[in-house]
């Protein structure tokens, strides 16, 4: 009886197994990656740096990664965890995305840990700089990867190279919150390790304008400033700073001299050093044909934000080859991207064992000149030192680190404040 | 001409007709719906002041905080109201929205018009401000996430049956809101938004009535909070900033105020021209934007003032015929 209908059936069975097979040949994998970024509101024009960089890398490559087929949907976070985290469930469960990028701020990227986390999906965090995601909260998150970088990573070769230059005493000014405690709070560990003293913490709130009541607090004995800005703030403090008549030298956090806000910024922060992962300004050629090809499509020089997230592009292009095109599941996925070496535009990126990016660190000056055969002088942030392969910990030992608290408003201590 | 009870059942009708359609579309379908439920009992208690009261608060978001946090709190630093201990915890958000309440309406309803907008907008941000610089409590910036809904029987984790539930919860407060505003006390808060001096003098106590219409509203945003906190599972500033406030506003004049549901289509038309409609085009700004501007030029009394407005123009329209 079964064998008759068996027989029965397989001429058909066969049949539509063979068009099925011979579709599938046809049409090649499509790999779906979904992408969220902050498109209006405030943060907008960041957002759309986010995704230039990574359509970018999409275009040059034809949409199509190894043999696969790139889909690539973006979703508006509005800069809202909570909307951050409908949109990745609607990437996740209406579109069926193998991959998710993006999140711009902290918060955003702490509300979407945990979804990847719940179902089970590949999140790969560019921009959000979080320092816990990748080091006292990574056991919660087992599918999250970081192609950027964590808030203090930069500062801690930076606080050692502010030693070097010889200052002993600096106040630190830095936007209230998160971000701000994180890229602070490295700075100050590093330049304390090394002998330096913090000696005044400011923290204006994140959108202030008017920094009138603040510079005048600055205490006269400090040998230099550290400044933490976000957003337009980059743009004021310097140049209230510079009103006031300062000649102290200002040394910032990368965002608060980034390109996305550089060219609109005066005369007044040339000279101002700032570190970051990241320069415009990085006399590589990859890095050169990089600037050129991106100010000739958008018409401005690429911003971390820009670069970041064609890189990851390129990652996830280079992960998805050694699969032939096929996506192998997020547990493979990460286990494959972190063994790999990859030559960025920022440089060599390797990857430690709590998935975060170890890189160059770049110490940036702000100088007025002409650079990549570009008629105007402009400013550019210019490496002047690069500290090479830096992870997460810096110069510190990874369990002596984590058994600290996480950087905060009250951590470290501000021991040498009066 | 419909009477009330025409009106109801056109309500209960929509809420059955939600009931059944929504499981049966897709998740993100579900989600967005749960969060305007959730989101339009916040509205529902805007319009209890704005639409009943006369008065008009921009700092609801609060009770919505209020709400959410507790929960997110409980949740994570204690692990409470992750079993049947939930319905405690939905207790605590409303007798916490109403504690918060019974403090800012003594400072608050004092004032009337623009300075009570005032008043409330700047409390409002005070618990803003509680929010985002308490960090031990709150988690500042980065806000507090909530790793699981709570499971007893039902397993709320599951999108239809949280959905189901914050229906359920929604319905109720509707059912408790609308038995309140056509009460009696319900009808002399109507007294006090029309003429406060006439109802001085017929010897109600219009102080008192207004104080208890604002607990009243803060109880509801508490218990929106509550449902709020598990939606996205995220509970942050941005639920306690002014916009969450002035979203709420904004619907409920949207929808039309004074009628309860005329905030729910209100809050339901704005998530899904925000939510689904900015997964679809990327102007949709635009549309919300003209939507808001077409119905403060051409609809005052709201979305739900159409069928009334329709009606006269048919009437007109027969008068006309007769005179010709």
């Amino acid at each position: 009886m079964t064998s008759t209908l068996l027989r029965r059936l397989s001429p058909p069975l066969l049949a539509s197994s063979m068009v099925l097979g011979l579709n599938l040949a046809a049409s090649a994998e499509e790999l779906r990656i979904g992408f969220v970024a902050p498109t209006t509101g405030i943060f907008a024009q960041v957002g759309k740096d986010m995704v230039d960089g990574f359509a970018m890398y999409l275009d040059e490559k034809m949409n199509k990664f190894g043999s696969a087929d790139v889909k690539f949907i973006v979703e508006d976070e509005q800069a809202k965890p909570d909307t951050a985290v409908t949109k990745a469930k609607k990437l996740i469960l209406q579109d069926k995305v193998h991959i998710l990028v993006g999140g711009l701020l902290a918060s955003s990227g702490y509300a979407l840990a945990p979804v990847s986390t719940a179902e089970k999906v590949l999140y790969i965090l560019p921009v959000s700089a979080a320092d816990d995601l990748t080091q006292r909260d990574l056991p919660k998150y087992p599918y999250i990867i970081r192609t950027g970088w964590s808030s203090s990573q930069p500062s801690h070769p930076f606080g050692q190279w502010a030693c070097e230059q010889g200052y002993k005493k600096i106040v630190a000014i830095g936007a209230d919150y998160a971000f701000g405690y994180e890229v602070i709070g490295g700075f100050q560990r590093a330049f304390e390790a090394c002998g330096g003293k913090i000696i005044q913490k400011i923290w204006p709130p994140i959108g202030t304008k008017d920094f009138g009541p603040y510079i005048p607090t600055i205490k006269a004995d400090a040998d230099a400033i550290f400044s933490l800005m976000v957003g337009p703030m980059s743009l004021q403090f310097p140049k209230q700073l510079a009103a006031s008549g300062n000649k102290k030298p200002v040394l910032g956090g990368g965002t608060s001299y980034d390109e996305f806000v550089l060219p609109s910024m005066g005369d007044e922060v040339i000279g101002h050093v700032s570190a970051l992962q990241y320069s415009a300004a990085l006399e590589t050629p990859k890095n050169e044909a990089f600037v050129k090809a991106y100010r000739a499509k958008f018409g401005k020089v690429p911003s971390y934000y820009s670069e970041t997230n064609y890189t990851t592009a390129d990652m996830i292009d280079q992960v998805i080859q050694k699969y032939n095109g096929k996506f192998p599941g997020a547990e493979e996925f990460i286990r494959q991207l972190v063994a790999m070496k990859f030559d960025t535009l920022r440089g060599p990126v390797s990857f430690d064992d709590m998935r975060n990016p170890v890189q160059n660190i770049y110490i940036k000056k702000v100088e007025k000149q002409k650079m990549f055969g570009y008629p105007n002088a402009e400013l550019w942030n210019t490496v002047i030192k690069t500290y090479p392969n830096v992870s997460q910990f810096g110069q510190f030992k990874k369990a002596e680190f984590l058994a600290t608290p996480v950087y905060s408003r009250d951590y470290p201590p501000c021991k040498y404040c009066q | 001409m419909s009477t009330p009870s025409a009106k109801v059942l056109i309500v209960v009708a929509a809420l059955a007709a939600v009931a059944v359609i929504v499981p049966n579309t897709n998740s993100f379908m579900i989600l967005l719906t749960t969060r305007a439920l959730a989101f339009s009992i916040l509205v529902m208690s805007v319009d209890i002041l704005l639409g009943y009261t006369g008065l008009a608060s921009l700092g609801q978001a609060a009770y919505l905080a209020v709400g959410a946090y507790v929960t997110a709190v409980l949740t994570t630093k204690y692990q409470f109201g992750l079993g049947w201990d939930f319905w405690l915890v939905l207790l605590f958000g409303i007798l916490l929205g109403a504690g918060l309440a019974s403090v800012f309406g003594l400072l608050a309803i004092r004032a009337t018009g623009v300075y009570f907008l005032m008043i409330t907008l700047a409390l409002g941000q005070c618990v803003w401000g509680l929010a985002y610089r308490w960090n031990s409590l709150t988690g500042g910036d980065n806000g507090i996430n909530l790793r699981q809904r709570p499971k007893f029987g039902i397993n709320l984790a599951d999108e239809v049956t949280f959905f189901y539930l914050v229906l359920g919860v929604f319905a109720v407060s509707l059912l408790i809101m609308f038995t309140l505003v056509r009460s009696p006390f319900g009808r002399s808060l109507v007294g006090i938004r029309e003429r406060e001096q006439r109802m001085k003098i017929l010897g109600y106590n219009t102080w008192l009535h207004k104080y208890l219409a604002f607990i009243i509203a803060g109880a509801f945003g508490g218990l929106a909070g509550v449902l709020w906190a598990h939606t996205a599972g995220i509970v942050s500033p941005v639920n306690v900033e002014l916009p969450t406030s002035v979203d709420a506003l904004l619907m409920a004049v949207l929808g039309g105020s004074g009628t309860l549901v005329g905030g729910v289509i209100g809050t339901f038309i704005v998530f899904f021209l925000r939510e689904w409609l900015s997964t679809v085009v990327p102007w949709w700004q635009y549309v919300l934007g003209g939507v808001y501007v077409l119905t403060i030029l051409y609809l005052p009394t709201g979305l739900m003032g159409v069928p009334q407005r329709l009606r006269h123009a048919s009437f007109r329209a027969i008068a006309n015929g007769r005179r010709n």
